[in-house]
């Protein structure tokens, strides 16, 4: 019959769309349907972020453990302080561990990096890295190499 | 003064369609159907006349849109040595933009048009006379429907059309150009987000769906039943259609992405 | 004076800028077919809408059973249409449903019958009218003639008391002039509806009317029963009657003095 034709077709376009929907969602915006993965928070103050923004990589090796919570100013010190969410699965972070500002390729994306110390102490949530490289600004490196080569000359 | 008083005119005749434009969809879709499974049979057939038969135009644009952009996004990238990145631009130049704007335009040049013609049609053979001689609601009988329908359709389609476009540009990408597919799929899933990239992107179709079925419904509705009336309105639908979604494209881009 | 269905009162009514009607007044007896005729571009049509209120008139009032319609509310005009049929000059099928839904259209919208005693009656109405062949055919598949048959079927579905019919000679050869003819006298007569005809085929028209009224320059120049109109002595009737080309209603339209100077071909 005519509408019995029709309404398979309407149906199969319906499904056709929720499947392009559940595609973007999963394959290419990488969401996880599963539950939230546990994480715990730790801090860093950093006298520059620069350019950082949230939701950056956190990263130990170059293996991704984490995401930027939020990145905001300590307003006694005068420093950016950045709260990150860690997996909990990664529960063997030493306290004296440093923290760095890095930047994938020349011209990608800030994130951080942790380079691991030898403490016995592990972080948790609520801990804070001490230990904190600045992002490296352009600009302060070009006035830092042309004041030394004043200086030699 | 008398320009001053022009541009007053203007301006009240300018809101006055808008107001009529707008009373017209509230009298069309908030008057509840008298007999809902009639109103669901009528539903399922403009969604197979709005949706379904502009599903074939949507998916090949969309393929070959994405085929295209990771053949120009490839040779650009290619130069900084970052061609695994083709599938981050892919995606997100997709999702945000082209998927939403290049399918409402398509859907305006395909649906909205024979929406119009069709309305009008009915007018000018006086079967919306006809409707309401007989007690029955034109714009519930023949609006509502037709307008839900874009509704429904217009979001679907666009997401239906992103996708295609990201299966094209893998495979040019990958199978063709020889990019390496765990890093085209890393990439693009670490910078798209599902919040601020796909929900964006599909809230933007949704309000295009919006303003194209609408402007499509109410020329036809309005036209002047003759056969050139109707011819002006189609055009008048796609003309109009495109400029209120270019128009809208930028307010809510603004509003979305404007904070970066 | 008979029982009048229709009362229509002192309406004057304008599209625009342009006057169509001025103060006109007619009224349309219960049970019996009338025809108000007219040149084209009169505005008879425009009759129709105003007794179906689907036009509003800028002053006066129409009175359909005694109800003034136009000032009904949305509802009760709705309740108030469902007593009349209404031909359209086009036929206006809905050209997505097949002739049998056509009819059944208005049962299933205000009827509570079931399915079964709806198309009874689809084919009861199809069968009146001499087309229950034609049942399962698209509005597109029907000849011109078929096609107002099929929408006298569906103005007729509700049985309603009043029946208007808008040009329904209209562009028919003379063998659908003749059906559509013994069709309207015989509802007429079978069911004691009211029929108004608007029309300007003079010969069908008069040939079926129980009364007539003749429409000319937003005005009634003449009222009666079919033989009064025949014998009227009103030039502009006769003219109209007989069809001669010039008269009363000039030849010429009426130019304004300047317009040699204007159209330099």
């Amino acid at each position: 019959m005519r509408s019995k034709r029709i309404e398979l077709f309407v149906g199969a376009f319906i499904v056709v769309g929720i499947m392009a929907f559940v595609y973007l969602a999963v394959q290419v915006s990488g969401l996880a349907f599963s539950d939230k993965k546990d994480t715990y928070q730790i801090v860093a103050r950093f006298d520059d972020i620069g350019g950082l923004s949230n939701r950056a990589k956190v990263t130990i090796a170059g293996v991704n453990i984490g995401s930027v919570e939020s990145i905001t100013l300590d307003k006694d010190l005068y420093m950016g302080l950045v709260t990150m969410n860690i997996d909990s699965d990664v529960d063997n972070i030493p306290t004296d561990s440093s923290i760095a500002i890095l930047t994938s390729g020349l011209l990608g994306e800030k994130y951080l990096g942790l380079s691991i110390g030898a403490d016995d102490e592990m972080l948790t949530d609520g801990g804070e890295i001490f230990d904190t490289q600045s992002a490296l600004v352009l600009e302060t490196l070009i006035s830092q190499f042309l004041f030394k080569a004043g200086d030699s000359e | 003064m008398k320009m001053v008083a022009e541009l007053g005119a203007a301006l009240l005749n300018w809101l006055e369609s808008v107001g009529r434009a707008g009373i017209f969809l509230i009298q069309s879709v908030f008057r509840l159907p008298v007999r809902p499974k009639e109103s669901l049979n009528l539903l399922v057939k403009q969604l197979y006349s709005v949706g379904v038969l502009s599903l074939v135009i949507v998916v090949v644009s969309g393929a070959f849109i994405g085929m295209v952009l990771a053949l120009q996004g490839y040779s650009i990238l290619a130069k900084f040595g970052s061609e695994e990145a083709v599938g981050q631009l892919l995606a997100l130049a997709l999702l945000r933009e082209l998927g939403p704007v290049v399918t409402a335009l398509l859907f305006a040049g395909r649906a909205g048009s024979s929406l119009t013609a069709e309305i009008g049609l009915m007018k000018a053979t006086e079967q919306l006379s006809s409707f309401e001689m007989m007690g029955v609601d034109p714009l519930r009988r023949v609006i509502a429907p037709r307008f839900i329908a874009g509704v429904i359709c217009l979001p679907l389609l666009s997401l239906i059309f992103s996708a295609t476009g990201i299966i094209g540009g893998l495979i040019v990408s990958v199978n063709w150009l020889g990019v390496h597919d765990g890093a085209f799929w890393s990439l693009m899933q670490q910078s798209v987000y599902f919040d601020t990239d796909i929900l964006n992107g599909f809230i933007k179709a949704v309000f295009f769906s919006v303003a194209v079925t609408w402007i499509a419904v109410y020329q036809g509705y309005e036209c002047v039943p003759t056969s050139e009336g109707i011819g002006k309105a189609t055009t008048r639908t796609v003309v109009l259609g495109s400029l209120a979604i270019l128009a809208l494209d930028f307010v809510l881009t603004a509003a979305m992405f404007g904070d970066f | 004076m008979t029982d009048a269905y229709i009362e229509v009162q002192n309406v004057s009514f304008s599209r625009g800028e342009r006057l169509i009607y001025e103060n006109v007044s007619l009224t349309i007896p219960r049970g019996k077919i009338t025809a108000v005729m007219g040149p084209s571009g009169t505005g008879k049509t425009t009759l129709l809408r105003l007794i179906a209120a689907q036009l509003a008139p800028d002053s006066g009032a129409v009175l359909v059973d005694g109800q003034n319609i136009h000032s009904l509310s949305r509802s009760n005009l709705y309740k108030a249409r469902k007593k009349m049929g209404m031909l359209f000059q086009s036929g206006a099928l809905f050209s997505d449903m097949s002739v049998a839904e056509n009819i059944a259209f208005p049962m299933e919208e205000h009827t509570k019958l079931d399915a079964e005693a709806i198309s009874n009656r689809v084919l009861e109405k199809l069968y009146s009218v001499g087309l229950r062949g034609a049942a399962e055919l698209m509005p597109s598949e029907l000849s011109g003639g078929m096609a107002r048959r099929v929408a006298l079927a569906r103005a007729i579905a509700l049985d309603p008391e009043l029946v208007m019919y808008d040009e329904p000679f209209t562009g028919q050869d003379p063998i659908s002039k003749g059906v559509l003819v013994k069709l309207i006298r015989q509802l007429n007569d079978s069911a004691k509806i009211t029929s108004v005809l608007v029309s300007h085929d003079v010969e069908e028209s008069l040939s079926i009317a129980d009364h007539v009224c003749i429409l000319a320059g937003g005005r009634v120049i003449a009222e009666g029963s079919a033989e009064e109109i025949k014998a009227s002595d009103n030039a502009e009737v006769q003219q109209f009657l007989n069809g001669e080309p010039d008269g009363p209603v000039p030849f010429h339209y009426p130019e304004s003095s300047s317009v040699a100077d204007k159209v330099s071909l």
